[in-house]
């Protein structure tokens, strides 16, 4: 495998650094070049991502040492196949958010908004570092960043209930993480003697069984973006944020910097052999597929719609995990594949709900009956995202269900099929009501005159029906064309195993 | 005459001459005073750093005072370590010295702030004097000249201050008479005071009681000047009351030089090998640290009073550094060392901060921080860095000291002592959250909180020459984390005892 | 007994240090926890100018017809000094606390350190 030195990693974090401090300057004097800085950095970002995919398609690494702090302890750049896979999903998905943004940010009038593109921008920075991170050290680095960065996000709108999810929120990711994950990396430094990924795992010939169980149990305890349970409850929490916060960032970013640091952990930290040695993966498999189906059955009882798309994230997340826990060359794949696929269809879903908030001030899902006459751009695009989720073809989201089943199938693991088709039934059950109501059931007569008025079409601004008939469309091309996507998934499978 | 030969007895020389002339100058120009310290800080950090290169360069210094041939004259002793600690205390002596004009002005009468900065000045010669002195006994003489200006500049605090100083002076005293009782115990056996020369002639004694006690006393002292665990109980009043300048000053410096002290006996004066075989000392020591950051952390959450809350973070830091060296490896002691330097940067910038809000708000309780990012945008952004340091979060300073402590404990099989570094960060990440909360967001004031007025909310920031301080030190806190790296291998890694 | 009076002179600076110490600690007078502070400070000199004495020895000056030089002849001339500086150090502490004492008896017109705590806890 060919190695290039190349900076492009450094500027495509370094882009929307540059882009919060123009977001700054500018402020609240003139919105509209605010928001060209987000724009701009969005689109500059993705382009710079854009331009290594064809190098890593030919198999290059590029590698950058920003600065080396001390022997094993380096913030350091690499761009393999796993980390632009998840970069240029990101990035591409911050480009479509951030016109979104500006459509919701605007309608509701909200406040403090340079604050809010600021801190997306950093957010979005640090995610690109955790995709480019070469060591667990620059991972940690900026897994804390984003974590810091999107407390103000969460909080956002600065009211008592914000305030309590918010310190759930933090309490959660920087307690867990300084708590254990911390904890795993020192081990992982003191036992392997570097926190450097490689593909074949560091641990080699190192450290007693139970040493490196234990690392293992406080990785996956310590990473709770992954929102695995018991140390789930913080993403639900988080729904108190603006709805553009909770589809990127607690459907893509955030919450998939969880997925993909677990998935780090699991190839390039312990690596395929180590694990089955040990007997983890399996284990982990169970935990995620008891996470799959008791999430699915809490969010059947939530009738706020944010709140149960956050469990069905829950449930999600858990799916790339149990795909990448069975440690077969399918599974992987389909867990990889996961991470995209949920991506298109979830960020779908958010942006519905936060379209219809804006559009009706609805949030609760007893109240949308009908709902699609009056929106229907809106609920076509939820009906796509979720039947994605639920995984019928030809939706994006069969394909990482296929890869799953039939990794699980390959590891001999017969009830995880079982969990599969629970889980599948589950989404149906959760999500099928909702389409079912919104276009079929009589809308409730309003006693007040609002019902003359909409009557008719009533979508909410084209700057937030665009981008989610964008990501809806995403979400069905995907399983036509996953093109680069399984390519690289591919890529990353060759070099694991 | 070539200044680099000169610089160590200049640095001590140097501000305490200027301390004299200040009054002088204060008696011809009030306003001059503040320059004229300034100025002469500023020196002493210049002759600090050609004394680190010089260091780094050639080797450890010796130089003698008078001409004099050691063990009988005075010999000034100065390797990587001191030279480092000296550093240390000159800049930020310097930093808070710059810092401290506006804030001295509002705190004291007008004619009172020439002898402020002479006995500032007084201050810094006692710190640097302490780390420069290559025997046992001229360490004691600067312990004193540097408590006795701390007892002076404490008294000059608040309403509360002079009782809280007048406890310190007690048990200030107690301290340096258990470190005079232990140098006089050592020279009853050895006849000789000068550290070199006693850590030629120690090993043969090790087995010897007089040594033994000498020791404790040495040890005993030592933690009440540090204001270790659990002799510490007089540090929270007297910090906490003390002007904001001063507390910023002796926060940050006078335990790390205290530290340093401690540093020299248990592992110059004695070896390692003393001071972890022969007596179970490094055992005491870690334990003792173990239980000062689980208490500090645990007493700093029940403290209203953001100075009082600080100081208790303060005692659980000082355990941080004893810990470190209480491992007897060498990420332990790198740790430690490093922190030193870290912790003086970060709770500088603290109790800067503190006196900054004191400064505009007169008050310093955890409610006053409420709202105050409209008003103090820049000096609550440097607050964030220093409390996300205090925290642990990389790249911070604050991330890596606590990185080589607890691999530090982790080597050494200690796995207590790597929980209780997580459970104080942990606990850290609370108390400064809370405060961040307040300071960021609204809903956070709770009911009964009026909205503030527009006049409430409009920009007001603290004066430059106290702005200027503050950035540094946060801007330090980052640039220090990144660069931590080179520290330790241009320097720190050449202060870890032999046997480490 | 041999072994108290032999070394009696450390003996009395045990004692003393201890009423000093005694002082420091449990009284509630800051003047005599000062006071307690001068002996406990006071039994340190007696300590070193103690062990700096020699049976028979007289003052350390060497006259230079004599010849050859019998240290044992000669008390140890250094304790002195460390104590001449040490004396000036606790001079100085004694001052510097003497002040804080009329400060604090001026704010609070006692010195008695119950009754200040009394006073600041009423204060609140």
């Amino acid at each position: 495998m060919e190695t290039l030195i190349s900076i492009k990693p450094v500027l495509a974090i370094a882009v929307s650094l540059a882009a919060v401090l123009l977001i700054y300057l500018t402020g609240e004097r003139s919105k509209n070049l605010r928001e060209t800085w987000t724009i701009l950095a969005a689109v500059t970002k993705f382009t710079i991502v854009a331009s290594m995919v064809p190098s890593v398609l030919n198999g290059k690494i590029l590698e950058y040492t920003l600065i080396s702090i001390a022997p094993g302890l380096s913030i350091q750049f690499k761009v393999d196949a796993i980390g632009i896979f998840f970069a240029a999903l990101a990035s591409f998905l911050w480009i479509i958010t951030s016109v979104y943004s500006i459509g919701y940010m605007r309608s509701l009038n909200e406040r403090a908004q340079t604050r809010y593109f600021a801190c997306f921008a950093i957010a979005l920075s640090a995610t690109m570092g955790v995709a480019f991170s070469a060591n667990m050290f620059t991972t940690f680095l900026f897994y804390e960043i984003i974590t810091l960065c999107t407390f103000p996000l969460v909080a956002h709108k600065e009211t008592p209930e914000a305030i309590k999810g918010a310190r759930r929120y933090l309490t959660y990711l920087l307690g867990t993480s300084v708590a254990f994950q911390l904890t795993a990396v020192l081990l992982t430094y003191n036992t392997a003697g570097t926190l450097d990924f490689s593909n074949q795992g560091i641990f080699a010939g190192k450290g007693s069984d139970l040493l490196l169980t234990i690392i293992f149990v406080l990785y996956m305890a310590g990473i709770t973006k992954a929102a695995m349970m018991p140390f789930h409850s913080w993403l639900p929490a988080a729904m108190v944020a603006p709805t553009p916060v909770s589809a990127l960032l607690h459907a893509v970013a955030v919450v998939k910097t969880g997925v993909f640091v677990v998935v780090k952990v699991v190839l390039h930290i312990f690596g395929i052999d180590l694990l089955q040695k040990l007997g983890l993966g399996t284990a982990l498999a169970y935990f995620a597929s008891f996470t799959i189906i008791v999430a699915s059955i809490i969010a059947l009882k939530q009738d706020n719609l944010k709140r149960r798309l956050a469990y069905s994230t829950v449930s999600q997340l858990s799916y790339v995990i149990l795909g990448v826990a069975l440690l077969t060359p399918s599974a992987i794949t389909g867990g990889i594949m996961h991470i995209v696929l949920h991506a298109f269809g979830k960020i779908t879903l958010f942006f519905t709900a936060g379209s219809i908030y804006v559009a009706t001030h609805k949030t609760e899902i007893n109240q949308l009956d009908g709902i699609g006459r009056k929106m229907p751009f809106t609920m076509t695009a939820f009906t796509l995202g979720a039947l994605s989720m639920i995984a019928i073809p030809p939706l994006g989201g069969f394909i990482s269900k296929w890869y799953i089943g039939i990794g699980a199938l390959e590891a001999g693991q017969l009830p995880i099929i079982l969990v599969l088709v629970a889980s599948t039934i589950l989404n149906a059950c959760y999500f099928i009501p909702i389409v079912y109501s919104a276009f079929f059931k009589e809308p409730i007569k309003d006693h007040e005159h609002h019902d003359e008025k909409h009557n008719g079409l009533s979508e909410s601004p084209a700057m937030m029906v665009v981008p989610l008939m964008l990501t809806a469309i995403g979400a069905l091309a995907l399983f036509f064309y996953p093109g680069v996507f399984i390519e690289l998934a591919r890529i990353i499978m060759a070099t694991v195993t | 005459m070539n200044i680099t030969d000169q610089a160590p007895g200049l640095i001590i020389v140097l501000p305490l001459i200027a301390s004299l002339l200040n009054i002088m100058v204060g008696s011809w120009r009030r306003a001059f005073c503040y320059p004229f310290a300034v100025a002469a800080l500023g020196a002493c950090a210049a002759l600090s750093v050609n004394i680190l290169y010089a260091v780094i360069n050639n080797g450890a210094i010796h130089y003698r005072l008078g001409g004099w041939e050691p063990p009988w004259g005075i010999e000034l002793m100065i390797d990587h370590l001191n030279a480092f600690i000296a550093v240390v205390v000159s800049f930020m002596s310097l930093i808070v010295a710059v810092y401290s004009k506006k804030s001295i002005e509002q705190e004291l009468p007008a004619d009172k702030t020439s002898y402020f900065y002479t006995i500032y000045l007084l201050l810094a010669t006692g710190m640097l004097g302490i780390t420069v002195s290559g025997d046992v006994f001229n360490i004691f003489v600067f312990l004193e000249i540097t408590a006795l200006a701390g007892y002076a500049l404490i008294a000059i605090g608040d309403d509360r201050a002079p009782l809280a100083s007048f406890n310190y002076v007690i048990m200030g005293t107690i301290g340096a008479c258990f470190y005079l009782l232990g140098v006089g115990y050592l020279y009853i056996m050895t006849g000789s005071l000068n550290i070199a020369d006693l850590s030629r002639l120690l090993p043969d004694l090790y087995h010897s009681k007089v040594v033994l006690v000498a020791f404790a006393f040495f040890m005993v002292g030592i933690a009440i000047k540090i204001a270790f665990f659990p002799l510490h109980i007089w540090l929270p009043d007297a910090y906490t009351h003390a002007p904001s300048s001063v507390s910023a000053l002796v926060a940050s410096t006078m335990t790390k030089v205290g530290a340093y002290v401690m540093l020299r006996i248990t592992f110059t004066v004695f070896e390692p090998y003393f001071s972890s075989e022969v007596v179970p000392m490094t055992a005491i020591l870690g334990w003792s640290a173990f239980a000062a950051i689980i208490f500090g952390s645990i007493l700093a959450v029940g403290q209203t009073d953001f100075k009082r809350m600080l100081s208790y973070i303060l005692i659980a830091e000082v355990g941080y550094i004893v810990l470190g060296v209480s491992l007897g490896n060498r990420q332990g002691f790198t740790g430690s060392v490093l922190h030193i330097l870290n912790d003086a940067v970060m709770i500088a910038c603290l109790f800067m901060v503190a006196g900054a809000v004191v400064y505009k708000r007169g008050a310093r309780n955890l409610n006053d921080f409420i709202g105050l990012n409209k008003k103090m945008p820049v000096t609550m952004a440097a607050f964030s860095v220093a409390a996300v340091s205090m925290i642990g979060v990389p790249p911070t300073a604050g991330f890596f000291s606590k990185w080589y402590l607890i691999l530090g404990s982790l080597q050494a099989e200690k796995w207590a002592f790597a929980a209780a570094l997580l459970f104080s960060s942990l606990i850290n990440a609370v108390l400064f959250f809370r405060i961040l909360e307040k300071v960021y967001l609204k809903g956070s004031r709770g009911q009964g909180f009026k909205e503030s007025s527009e006049e409430e909310t409009s920009f007001d920031e603290v004066p430059l020459s106290m702005l200027i301080p503050i950035l540094v030190t946060a801007v330090g806190i980052i640039i220090l984390g990144l660069y931590s790296g080179r520290i330790i291998s241009s320097i720190i890694q050449f202060t870890v005892p032999e046997g480490f | 007994m041999e072994f108290i009076i032999s070394k009696y002179n450390y003996w009395i600076y045990i004692v003393l240090m201890m009423i000093g110490f005694y002082a420091m600690i449990a009284k509630r007078n800051l003047v005599k926890k000062l006071v307690g502070m001068n002996i406990f400070q006071t039994a340190i000199i007696l300590y070193f100018i103690s062990i700096a004495s020699k049976k028979g020895a007289t003052i350390p000056i060497i006259q230079e017809a004599q010849g050859a030089i019998n240290p044992a002849q000669y008390v140890n001339p250094l304790p002195h000094v460390l104590m001449l500086t040490a004396i000036v150090v606790m001079v100085s502490i004694f001052g510097v606390a003497l002040a804080l004492i009329i400060m604090i008896y001026r704010k609070y017109r006692t010195l008695d350190e119950d009754e200040i705590i009394e006073i600041l806890r009423g204060k609140k």
